[in-house]
C-alpha cells in the first residue's frame, strides 16, 4: 500500500515494544532521517535500554529534530508514541518549524510483538509490559487525527507493513517547477476595469463571453499572472474580477494566493457570523445579483486559495501580507495566519489598524517575496522584498511587476471606488530603509564571491572589525567597497635588492598571462571615492572619512566637478573610484611627524656626531677603522632615508596642494568594470578635469620580453620613487593576482629602516613569507568585486555591507605589515 | 663625556677603560663601543657608542618593536641605559681599587647625548646639579643636549642611568618587580630627594600603577614620610564626577523600578561593577563594541570566581550600537552612559533605531557631558574637548533637541537629570536625559 506523506514533515512511528518500527525505519528512510530513542538513550547514557535516561534522551532527541526540521529534512521518530503527552511534544516540535507531522502506527498483534522481543536479548522486560503499550495504543488510534496529524496511517499486520511504500507528494504551496516568467499583480480589490486594463497593458489578450464579460486572458509569450490575493472587497465590481481571475487559475494562466478579504468573504458567504464592513457589504450586495451557481463557484474558489506560494525553484515567493524566509514553504496555522495576516502585534494604531511589524526591514533570504495588504504609495524594494499594494481602489493605482525582468507597470485607478477610514495615499512611513542587524556581520561567515566561491571569515575576524567598523568607519550607505591589500612581488635573489620586477613578470608569464600593464605606484593614500548626483564620501582603505565637515565636501564637489563627463557617458547618478590622495601627509601627518621624522631626527643627530667622534679618536691612533666605516655607512644611510620619506611630503593649506590620482573606475549604477582592460580605466579616468587629478604614468609589458619594464622601473625607483604595481592588462584574470608592487631600493628604507641595504640586513630580510598575504590579498579582491556586482545590481544594503564588512574583517588577520 | 680634571687621563681609571685602546662589550641591547676621542691631561673625553641590531629588535627573541622603521638605534634610552649599566658597572657603583678617593669626589664633567628626549631634561637634570643646553633637532622631540656639572662619576652615572629612560618615556623591555630594585639602587643618595621623584618613579616604572606605589612606599621610608601625601598624582578626587555619575544612574534606574537592565556601551566594566552589587537588578546584560573592553570587565568583575547566583544574573557580550541587535529588545531599561559622544553624528540616526526601536525599553539613560560647563574645568583648554575620541560635545540646548526627535519619532517622554556641582549659567558637568516609553504618568 502507498503511504502518501508531504515531502517535507515529521513522522512519527507508533507502535508497541517489538512491533518492528526499527526494522520499518531502516527499509524507507536513510539512517540519518530516523531519530531512535533507543540510540538517543545510548548517547546520554552508553546503555539503549536504561529507562531512567528516557527523560534526558527525548531533551536531546527533540533537540535534533528541531533542528532537522528548521533546515527543511525529513525526520522520523523511532520510538513507541504510544501516549499521548509523548506525541504531544513531538506535535510541538513539528509546530514550531513549521512543518506537518504525520503519523504511522504499526498496529501490529501483541503475539508478534512478543515473539520478536523474545529474540532479543536485551529486551527481558516481561509481556506485561508490551501488553500495556498495545493497550494505550488502541485507546489512542481514533484520536491522532484530533491530535493533530495531518495525515495517519495504520498498518494493521505484518503483510501491511512488509507491503507498504512511501510515496512523497508535494505541499500545495510547493510550485517551484513553476518557473514563470510572471506577472505580479497587487490587491484587485474588486477593480475589475482597471485590472482589465492592466492586463492589456502587460499584454494579455481578454476573453468574453456572450454577455461581454471576461472570463480569461490570455498571456503573451508563456508568461502566467500571479495576483497577490484581495482580489475582493469594496470595489465596484468584486463578481467581475472573480470571473476574470477564476477564467485564468482554471485555464493555467493564472495563479492566486489567498487574501484576508477572501477568507472573510468564503466565512460570511458560508454563514458565518461575521462584521460585515472593510468593504465586505460590497461584495455580498454585488454577488447577491449573481446566480446560486455563480456564488457557489466563487466560495469554492476562494476557498481553494492557498495561503502562500514557492516558485520558480523557490527564487520567488508570493504571500498576500508577505512571508518571511523560514516560513517559505512551510505548512502551519501560524504561517497561513503570516501569510494573510502580516507580523500583527494585535495592537491597533490611531486609526484602528492592525499594528505590523516591519518583516521586511529583518528579510534576509534569497528569495524574490512579493505581496500586498499593507497600503503603500509607491512600490518599491525593501531587502528583495516588495509590497504591490498602491491602493487603487482608493483612487490610488493597479501595479503589476514583471518577473523576472523586475519592471513595474501600473494603471491610475479610474476614480476613487471606496472611501478610506484613514488617510491616502498613506503617510511615508518612518522606515529606516536599510537597517543592518548585528547578526549580518558577526560570527563565522561564508560570502559566496563570483570570483573565487565562498569566502571564509572567522568569528574572530569579524569581532575585531566590528570594533573599527563601527567606532570609525563612515555611513554604511556610503561605503560600498573597501580596497583589496596587494602583496609585493616575490622576494629577490639579486643582492642590491629586496624587490625586483623580474619576478613580478616571471609571475605572470607563468601563470600564463601575456601582458601586464605597470602602473606607477603614487606615494600618497589610497582613497575609494563615492561620487553621487548629491553626497557621496572620500573614504581610505579602512572606511574612515579623509577630511571632517567643509573641506570634505569642498574635495568631494571638486571631484564631482571633474567627473561631470563620465556620468552622462556612463549614464549613471553615481561613481566609485579607486584612487591614490596625495600628498602623503594630508592625511598621515601624525604617523609622519611621531614615527618618520622622529627616526630621521634622531639619525641624523646621533650620527654624525659619532663619526666626528670616531674620526677623532682615530685622529690619536686609536684603531676605531672598522667602526668608522659603518658609522659612516649609517650616516649616509640616515640621510639618504630622511630624503626618501621627504619627497612624498608636500606643504598644503586647506585643498591646495591636495592631488587625486584616480586608476580605476570601480562601478556605476548597474554597472562594474573589473573585466575592462587597465588601459581602459586609465583612458577613461583622464576624462577627468582639472588641476585636482593627477594622471597615472604605465607602460604595457610583454610577459615574455619584459626588458622594457626592468628598465622603466629602474628609472622610477633611481630618484627614489615608490615603485610600480603590476597587473594584468586585461583586469580580472582567474585566479591570479589582481596585481602585485614592486617597490623601489631608496623607497623601501622607509618601509624597513634606514639600514635595511646593508649586506647582513638584506640576507636576513630575504626570509619573508609572502604566503598569507598573497591569499589575502585574493579573498579580498574577491569581497571586494562582489560588493560592488552587489551595489551595482542594487542589492539591499546589508548584502553588500555583508562583503566591505567581511574584507574589513580580513585585514584583521595579523600579516607581516611591511609587505 | 668629557673632564678638566687633572691629570684628565685617571678618568680612563675611574671607569677601568684605557684610554688608548677601543673596546667592544656585547651586551643585551647590542655590541657597546667604548673609545677615547681625546686623552690628554688637560681633557679627556670618553664615547660610549652602542650599536644596535634593526633587525633583531623587530624580529629577535622577545622583540617587543614591530617597526623597522625606529628612533631605537639612535636616540638615547633605555637600550643605551642598559648598554651603560653593563659596560661602566664598577665606575657606576662608585668602586674605584686604584682611586678610590676620586671616585668619591665631584670632579668636573660634560656630558654630550647628542638625540635625547629633551622635554623634561631641564627639569629633571638641574635639581642634581647639572647645567642643560639643548640644541632642538628641528620639529622633533629629539635635541642635542650637554650637562655641565661639577658630579661624582658614579652620580652622574646613576642620573643618566635612571633618567634616559625617564626622558624617553618608554622601556624596550618588559618592566617587571625587579625594576623598583633597580631604580632604588641606581637612585640612592638623591632620588628621595628630587623635587620629581613622584614624575621620575611613575616614568621609570612605565606607569605600572602598582610598582609606582611600591617603589614610592619605600621612598617614603627612607624619607620618613607616609606615601599617601607622596602620591597626590594618583589619588583621585574624593567624589569624582564618575562616582556621580553612576549613583544617577543607579537612582533613575531604581526610579523606574528597573530589574533587567542594558548596559550599552559598558566598556571596562565600571557601572556593571555597581549594578552587581544591587540585587535588585536581576539581570544586567553589558555589551561594548570592543572585545578588549569585555575582556577587561569580566576580569575586574571577576566573573571566573563568582559565585553561580551573582554570575547567572550577568551577561556579557560584544555587539555595536549601529548595528540592530534583536538579542537586547525585552529589558526594562537600558543605560547609555557616556557613549553617545563616541559615536559619529551621522551614525546617530542608527544608533536610536538600535536602542529605541530594536531593543526599545520602557526607560533609556543617556548620559553626555555639558559642554557649556567645560569652561570652568582648569585643566582643559578652551574649544578641547574632554576626550580625544570624542565626536561632539553638546550644550544642553542640542542635547535637548536631540532627545525630543528621539523621544517624539519613537513614542518616549524625556526628562533631564544634571550630574555634578550645578553651576548657575552653565549647570552641571554631566547632563543625563531619562526617556519613558508610553504617555501614562
Amino acid at each position: 500500500m502507498d503511504l502518501k506523506i508531504p515531502d517535507l514533515c515529521l513522522v512519527v512511528l507508533i507502535g508497541a515494544s517489538g512491533s518492528g518500527k526499527s526494522t520499518f525505519a531502516r527499509k524507507h528512510f536513510l539512517p540519518t532521517q530516523v531519530l531512535s530513542s533507543d540510540y538517543f538513550r545510548g548517547l546520554v547514557s552508553d546503555d539503549e535500554n536504561d529507562q531512567s535516561a528516557s527523560a534526558a534522551a527525548f531533551d536531546v532527541l527533540h533537540y535534533v529534530a528541531a533542528k532537522r526540521l528548521e533546515a527543511g529534512k525529513v525526520t522520523v521518530i523511532d520510538a513507541t508514541n504510544v501516549q499521548a503527552p509523548d506525541r504531544a511534544k513531538l506535535i510541538e516540535v513539528a509546530k514550531k518549524a513549521n512543518v506537518l507531522p504525520v503519523a504511522i502506527v504499526l498496529d501490529t498483534p501483541t503475539d508478534v510483538c512478543l515473539k520478536r522481543n523474545a529474540s532479543r536479548p536485551d529486551r527481558d522486560f516481561g509481556a506485561h509490559v508490551v501488553k500495556r503499550h498495545r493497550a494505550a495504543l488502541q485507546r489512542s488510534l481514533k484520536f491522532l487525527g484530533k491530535e493533530g496529524f495531518k495525515r495517519v496511517h495504520v498498518l494493521h499486520s505484518e503483510s501491511d507493513v512488509d507491503n507498504s511504500v512511501i510515496v512523497y507528494e508535494r505541499l500545495f504551496n510547493d510550485l517551484r517547477h513553476e518557473t514563470g516568467p510572471f506577472d505580479v499583480i497587487g490587491d484587485v480589490h474588486g477593480c475589475r476595469a482597471e485590472l482589465e486594463e492592466l492586463l492589456v497593458e502587460l499584454g494579455y489578450t481578454l476573453v468574453r463571453d456572450a454577455e461581454d464579460r471576461s472570463v480569461d486572458a490570455i498571456p503573451p509569450d508563456n508568461r502566467k499572472a500571479v495576483f497577490v490575493g484581495d482580489l475582493v472587497d469594496r470595489g465596484p465590481d468584486t463578481p467581475g474580477v472573480l470571473r476574470l481571475v477564476m477564467g485564468m487559475v482554471g485555464n493555467g494562466h493564472a495563479l492566486s494566493v489567498r487574501g484576508n478579504h477572501e477568507e472573510k468573504l468564503v466565512r460570511a458567504l458560508r454563514g458565518h457570523k461575521v462584521t460585515v464592513r472593510h468593504g465586505l457589504e460590497k461584495s455580498l450586495e454585488q454577488l447577491a445579483h449573481e446566480t446560486p451557481e455563480f456564488r457557489r463557484a466563487a466560495e469554492k474558489f476562494c476557498d481553494g486559495l492557498v495561503a502562500h506560494y514557492v516558485l520558480d525553484d523557490g527564487n520567488l515567493v508570493v504571500a498576500h501580507a508577505g512571508l518571511p524566509e523560514r516560513y517559505h514553504g512551510r505548512a502551519s496555522a501560524k504561517v497561513r495566519s503570516f501569510a494573510l495576516y502580516g507580523d500583527t502585534t494585535g495592537e491597533t494604531d490611531e486609526y484602528g489598524l492592525p499594528v505590523r511589524l516591519p518583516w521586511a526591514n529583518d528579510y534576509r533570504g534569497s528569495a524574490m517575496v512579493l505581496y500586498g495588504h499593507v497600503l503603500v504609495p509607491e512600490a518599491e524594494w525593501i531587502n528583495n522584498t516588495m509590497c504591490l499594494e498602491t491602493g487603487v481602489v482608493f483612487g490610488g493605482k493597479l501595479t503589476a511587476l514583471r518577473y523576472p525582468e523586475k519592471d513595474l507597470v501600473s494603471v491610475k485607478a479610474h476614480q476613487t471606488w471606496y472611501e478610506n477610514e484613514w488617510p491616502f495615499p498613506p503617510p511615508v512611513a518612518e522606515r529606516a530603509p536599510d537597517v543592518l542587524a548585528l547578526t549580518d556581520v558577526t560570527g563565522l561567515r561564508r560570502i559566496e564571491t563570483s570570483v573565487m566561491g565562498a569566502v571564509t571569515i572567522r568569528a574572530e575576524q569579524s569581532a575585531s572589525a566590528l570594533e573599527v567598523m563601527s567606532r570609525f568607519a563612515i555611513d554604511p550607505h556610503d561605503l560600498l567597497y573597501l580596497p583589496p591589500t596587494m602583496a609585493p612581488c616575490a622576494t629577490s635573489p639579486r643582492d642590491d635588492v629586496l624587490e625586483h620586477p623580474d619576478q613580478a613578470f616571471t609571475e605572470y608569464a607563468a601563470a600564463g598571462v601575456s601582458q601586464v600593464i605597470c602602473e606607477e605606484k603614487h606615494m600618497g593614500s589610497r582613497a575609494v571615492l563615492l561620487v553621487r548626483r548629491e553626497g557621496g564620501a572620500i573614504y581610505t582603505r579602512t572606511g574612515r572619512t579623509f577630511f571632517d565637515g567643509a573641506l570634505g565636501e569642498e574635495l568631494l564637489d571638486r571631484v564631482r566637478d571633474g567627473a561631470k563627463p563620465l556620468f552622462d557617458e556612463l549614464s549613471t547618478d553615481w561613481l566609485l573610484l579607486d584612487a591614490e590622495l596625495m600628498p602623503w601627509n594630508a592625511k598621515a601627518s601624525g604617523l609622519i611627524r611621531e614615527q618618520y621624522a622622529a627616526v630621521g631626527a634622531a639619525a641624523v643627530g646621533a650620527l654624525p656626531v659619532a663619526v666626528s667622534a670616531l674620526e677623532t679618536a682615530a685622529g690619536r691612533g686609536v684603531d676605531v677603522s672598522e667602526l668608522l666605516a659603518r658609522t659612516s655607512q649609517r650616516a649616509s644611510n640616515a640621510e639618504a632615508y630622511r630624503k626618501a620619506y621627504e619627497r612624498y611630503c608636500w606643504p598644503t593649506e586647506g585643498l591646495d596642494g591636495v592631488r587625486i590620482a584616480p586608476f580605476q573606475l570601480l562601478a556605476a549604477e548597474g554597472q562594474t568594470f573589473h573585466d575592462r582592460s587597465h588601459l581602459w580605466h586609465l583612458e577613461t579616468l583622464s576624462k577627468l578635469a582639472g588641476p585636482l587629478f593627477q594622471q597615472t604614468r604605465h607602460l604595457v609589458v610583454d610577459t615574455a620580453d619584459p626588458a622594457a619594464g626592468v628598465k622603466w622601473w629602474e628609472e622610477l625607483t633611481a630618484e627614489g620613487g615608490e615603485g610600480m604595481v603590476v597587473k594584468p592588462l586585461q583586469n580580472l584574470t582567474g585566479r591570479v593576482q589582481p596585481g602585485v608592487k614592486v617597490r623601489g631600493r631608496e623607497y623601501l628604507r622607509i618601509i624597513y629602516g634606514p639600514d635595511y641595504t646593508e649586506p647582513q640586513n638584506l640576507q636576513r630580510l630575504r626570509k619573508r613569507s609572502l604566503g598569507r598575504k598573497r591569499g589575502l590579498a585574493l579573498r579580498e579582491y574577491a569581497l571586494g568585486i562582489e560588493a560592488l556586482e552587489r551595489a551595482a545590481r542594487g542589492e539591499p544594503l546589508w548584502r553588500v555591507h555583508e562583503c566591505v564588512f567581511g574584507v574589513l574583517a580580513l585585514e584583521s588577520e595579523p600579516v607581516d605589515p611591511r609587505l | 663625556m668629557t673632564t678638566t680634571h687633572q691629570p684628565a687621563t685617571d678618568l680612563g681609571h675611574l671607569l677601568h677603560k684605557h684610554p688608548d685602546r677601543a673596546q667592544s662589550f656585547t651586551t643585551s641591547s647590542g655590541v657597546a663601543h667604548v673609545f677615547y676621542p681625546k686623552a690628554t691631561n688637560e681633557e679627556c673625553t670618553v664615547a660610549l657608542l652602542l650599536e644596535v641590531d634593526p633587525i633583531a629588535l623587530v624580529r629577535g627573541p622577545g622583540s617587543t618593536l614591530t617597526q623597522y622603521v625606529n628612533d631605537r638605534p639612535y636616540a638615547a634610552g633605555s637600550l643605551l641605559t642598559v648598554a651603560l649599566g653593563s659596560v661602566f658597572r664598577t665606575a657606576m657603583n662608585g668602586r674605584s681599587e686604584s682611586y678610590p678617593e676620586l671616585a668619591q669626589t665631584p670632579i668636573p664633567l660634560v656630558i654630550r647625548i647628542p638625540a635625547l628626549p629633551h622635554k623634561l631634561a631641564e627639569r629633571l637634570f638641574t635639581p642634581l646639579g647639572w647645567e642643560v643646553r639643548i640644541n632642538e633637532h628641528g620639529d622633533s622631540r629629539y635635541g642635542d643636549v650637554t650637562l655641565t656639572g661639577t658630579v661624582k662619576l658614579s652620580d652622574a652615572l646613576k642620573h643618566l642611568y635612571v633618567l634616559l629612560p625617564v626622558l624617553d618615556g618608554g622601556k624596550h623591555y618588559w618592566v617587571a618587580a625587579d625594576e623598583v630594585d633597580k631604580l632604588l639602587k641606581a637612585g640612592d643618595g638623591w632620588l628621595a630627594a628630587h623635587p620629581d621623584k613622584e614624575l621620575i618613579t611613575t616614568r621609570y616604572l612605565a606607569r605600572k600603577r602598582p610598582l609606582v606605589l611600591s617603589a614610592l612606599e619605600r621612598l617614603a621610608e627612607v624619607d620618613e614620610v607616609e606615601p599617601e601625601e607622596l602620591d597626590n598624582a594618583l589619588a583621585e578626587p574624593k567624589i569624582s564626577l564618575a562616582r556621580q555619575r553612576k549613583e544617577a544612574v543607579i537612582k533613575a534606574l531604581k526610579e523606574a523600578r528597573a530589574k533587567r537592565v542594558l548596559d550599552l556601551g559598558c566598556g571596562g566594566g565600571a557601572l556593571l561593577r555597581e549594578l552587581i552589587t544591587e540585587p535588585e537588578f536581576t539581570e544586567i546584560h553589558g555589551v561594548d563594541v570592543s572585545a578588549k573592553a569585555l575582556q577587561e570587565a569580566a576580569r575586574k568583575l571577576r566573573l571566573d570566581r563568582m559565585p553561580d547566583r551573582t554570575r547567572e544574573r550577568i551577561t556579557l557580550r560584544q555587539s555595536a550600537l549601529t548595528y540592530a541587535d534583536t538579542e537586547l529588545a525585552g529589558y526594562d531599561a537600558a543605560v547609555l552612559m557616556e557613549v553617545v559622544e563616541h559615536v559619529d553624528p551621522s551614525r546617530l540616526p542608527a544608533l536610536e533605531h538600535s536602542v529605541f526601536a530594536v531593543a526599545r525599553p520602557a526607560t533609556v539613560l543617556v548620559t553626555t557631558p555639558n559642554v557649556e560647563y567645560n569652561a570652568l574645568f582648569e585643566t582643559l583648554p578652551a574649544g578641547q574637548m574632554r576626550h580625544s575620541d570624542h565626536r561632539f560635545e553638546w550644550t544642553r540646548a542640542e542635547f535637548a533637541q536631540w532627545a525630543e526627535g528621539v523621544a517624539s519619532r519613537r513614542g518616549y517622554r524625556v526628562k533631564y537629570v544634571g550630574i555634578g556641582p550645578e553651576d548657575a549659567e552653565r549647570g552641571a558637568p554631566t547632563q543625563m536625559a531619562v526617556f519613558s516609553l508610553g504617555d501614562e504618568n
